[in-house]
């Protein structure tokens, strides 16, 4: 039988046969395994660089339960460039104010106010179901404009066969199996993923392993809209640390960290998951409860993302813990750095080695999330007596020292990823430019006085002139990037200056397709943009 | 500027009565925590990395 592992919160690309299913198997440019957000924002991606796509689920919509909540900033710019920015913004829940218990004490409370001059919050609380959907609508709009993109609903990857510069795929669907054949395959498929074992590839590092009570209770009492953590919390059975924190539909989602070592079965009886609630929200709270789960995971990573013509992105990449949102919104930075790179080894604009940089990019930024979601374990479940004398001492001393309170870590919020010292970035030449805004960094997004910097960045490769000159167009070995020129004066705010410039009088920067910064100079010099053109697609 | 390992307190006996008088009356529990207290409030007053991962070396000998 295809799909039935999960409930689907809204069925949105149902099962339909395809003449296909009777051929002699076709070949595709790309087949991307899996619906969820990272399988849907590639089709999403390659479909609007016109490379076409075929996505197969086995489901026909996305899961029921709000799953992964929080989306942050880099990922609504991603949405952004792909169409569905405003929708997710518009739906999601913004929030400033959180609080930090120790037990019964509050330890502090902090309210994280937004550095102006950006289009989008440093993240919103959102269900994943609503965040699937305004990218599935996204698609939707994109075919009726012509994206070569194609879903099919119930159709699950049964087998798979390298070959030289392809790959066979069984398929199997309500009307039997069928088979395809693709130039290149995405395995967005989750952090089980059937492809990875179907070819035999392992899962490294694992560094720490635990489950997570998820209970989503509707509230429609006052509460106020802020985020509560609690270290050791005091309330019945409570676990190592709790977190309460606000979606969308008044549904409050709390987070229960059980530990390794517990029966799935009695954790999941609703009396018993009332009880933890009823301790929480106090006596008499009026709530119900929407979505329970345990959630169950490992911090690991594959060793190499890329294996001849699969590419492995989100989950079946690499898992974190929860803690800091490095999940989904981890998935979603994979496709922005393998889409138009992709894209352009299918349109022969770059090498097939130029994939190989996608692995080496997006491994350094698992790296990184890895060495953070560690860092907070540590943090909230120390390994040893002395390690937990410290946290409390951290924790004691946040009551009343400032100094303190950078060192509580529940989870560092997930920030993208700088490609520092990758092979694809050229010279940073900008002498003492903010170090935001250095090379392998992803653009800050500014004021321009006609609107936000990222939203008036041109698709492709893009020559950034702040009060430098430079042509309006550059081709090198058949890649384009057109100039965006601004102003410092253009923005009253400064922030454009300061985030690009700094002391600098101008600034050039090269800025690849997925919004990184390629290489920056004080002043536009034709050879060396023309290098770093070549570096940036591989071709050096 | 390289950790100081030079001696550099100003009465050096009635630093160290001090000391031990800051641990008098606690069990050996809350000397700990109190230690641990004390430590984080040093590194943050040093501040400079380099700094604290000399003296880290220097503690473990």
């Amino acid at each position: 039988m295809v799909g039935g592992r999960y409930e689907v919160a809204f069925r949105l690309y149902p099962y339909r046969k395809v003449a296909e299913q009777d051929m002699e198997p076709r070949r595709h440019r790309v087949v991307i395994v899996g619906g969820g957000p990272v399988g849907m924002a590639a089709a999403l991606d390659l479909g609007l660089r016109g490379t076409p796509v075929l996505l197969l689920d086995d489901h026909d919509g996305p899961g029921l339960g709000s799953r992964a909540i929080c989306f942050s900033k880099r990922t609504l710019e991603i949405a952004d460039r792909l169409g569905c920015g405003d929708a997710l913004l518009e739906k999601g829940v913004q929030w400033s104010v959180g609080k930090v218990f120790h037990g019964a004490e509050r330890v502090f409370e902090f309210n994280l106010q937004p550095e102006k001059g950006h289009k989008y919050p440093a993240f919103i609380n959102l269900q994943q179901p609503y965040f699937e959907k305004f990218l599935i609508d996204e698609v939707r709009r994109a075919q009726s404009r012509g994206a070569p993109i194609e879903i099919r609903g119930c159709n699950q990857v049964t087998g798979l066969r390298e070959r030289s510069d392809f790959v066979e795929l069984d398929v199997e669907t309500p009307d039997g199996a069928y088979q395809i054949e693709a130039d290149w395959l995405i395995a967005c498929d989750g952090a089980r993923s059937p492809v990875r074992d179907m070819m035999g590839l392992g899962f490294d590092g694992r560094v720490f392993e635990d489950n997570f009570l998820i209970a989503d209770v509707r509230m429609t009492a006052d509460f106020p809209t802020e985020r509560w953590f609690w270290f050791e919390p005091p309330f019945k059975d409570s676990g190592q640390s709790a977190l309460l924190h606000k979606q969308p539909d008044d549904i409050w989602r709390i987070d229960f960290q059980l530990g390794w070592d517990i029966d799935r079965k009695v954790e999941l009886d609703p009396a018993k998951i009332r009880a933890r609630v009823d301790a929480m929200l106090g006596e008499g709270a009026q709530y119900d409860l929407v979505w329970t789960s345990i959630y169950t995971f490992q911090c690991c990573r594959m060793e190499k993302f890329r294996h001849g013509r699969v590419l492995f992105a989100g989950d079946s990449a690499h898992q974190v813990s929860p803690f800091g949102a490095r999940g989904a919104n981890s998935g979603i930075q994979d496709i922005d750095n393998l889409g138009w790179k992709l894209s352009m080894v299918i349109d022969g604009l770059a090498p097939e080695s130029l994939m190989d940089s996608y692995s080496d990019e997006r491994v350094y930024g698992a790296e990184e999330n890895i060495l953070n979601s560690t860092r907070s374990t540590d943090f909230l479940t120390p390994k040893s007596e002395i390690s937990k004398i410290f946290r409390n001492a951290v924790l004691k001393l946040a009551q009343s020292h400032e100094f303190a309170r950078p060192l509580v870590n529940s989870g560092r919020l997930s920030v993208p990823c700088v490609y520092e010292g990758m092979p694809l970035n050229g010279p940073d030449l900008l002498n003492q430019g903010p170090r935001q805004s250095r090379v392998g960094a992803p653009c800050p997004d500014a004021p321009t006085g006609q609107g936000y910097l990222l939203n008036r960045l041109p698709a492709g490769f893009v020559i950034l002139t702040i009060d430098a000159d430079a042509p309006a167009q550059v081709t090198e070995a058949g890649v384009s990037a057109s100039r965006l020129a601004l102003s410092a004066p253009e923005d009253a705010s400064g922030a454009l200056a300061d985030r690009y410039l700094g002391a600098a009088a101008s600034g050039v920067y090269l800025i690849r397709p997925d919004q990184h910064i390629a290489a920056r100079w004080p002043e536009f010099d034709e050879t060396a943009m023309r290098a770093a053109i070549r570096r940036a697609v591989g071709k050096d | 500027m390289p950790l100081n390992l030079a001696p550099n307190i100003p009465d050096g006996d009635g630093f160290y009565d001090e000391l031990l008088q800051a641990h008098q009356g606690l069990s050996k529990e809350q000397s700990e925590a109190f230690n641990a207290r004390l430590i984080l409030i040093l590194c943050n007053h040093i501040g400079d990395r380099e700094v604290i991962r000399q003296a880290l070396r220097a503690a473990a000998g």
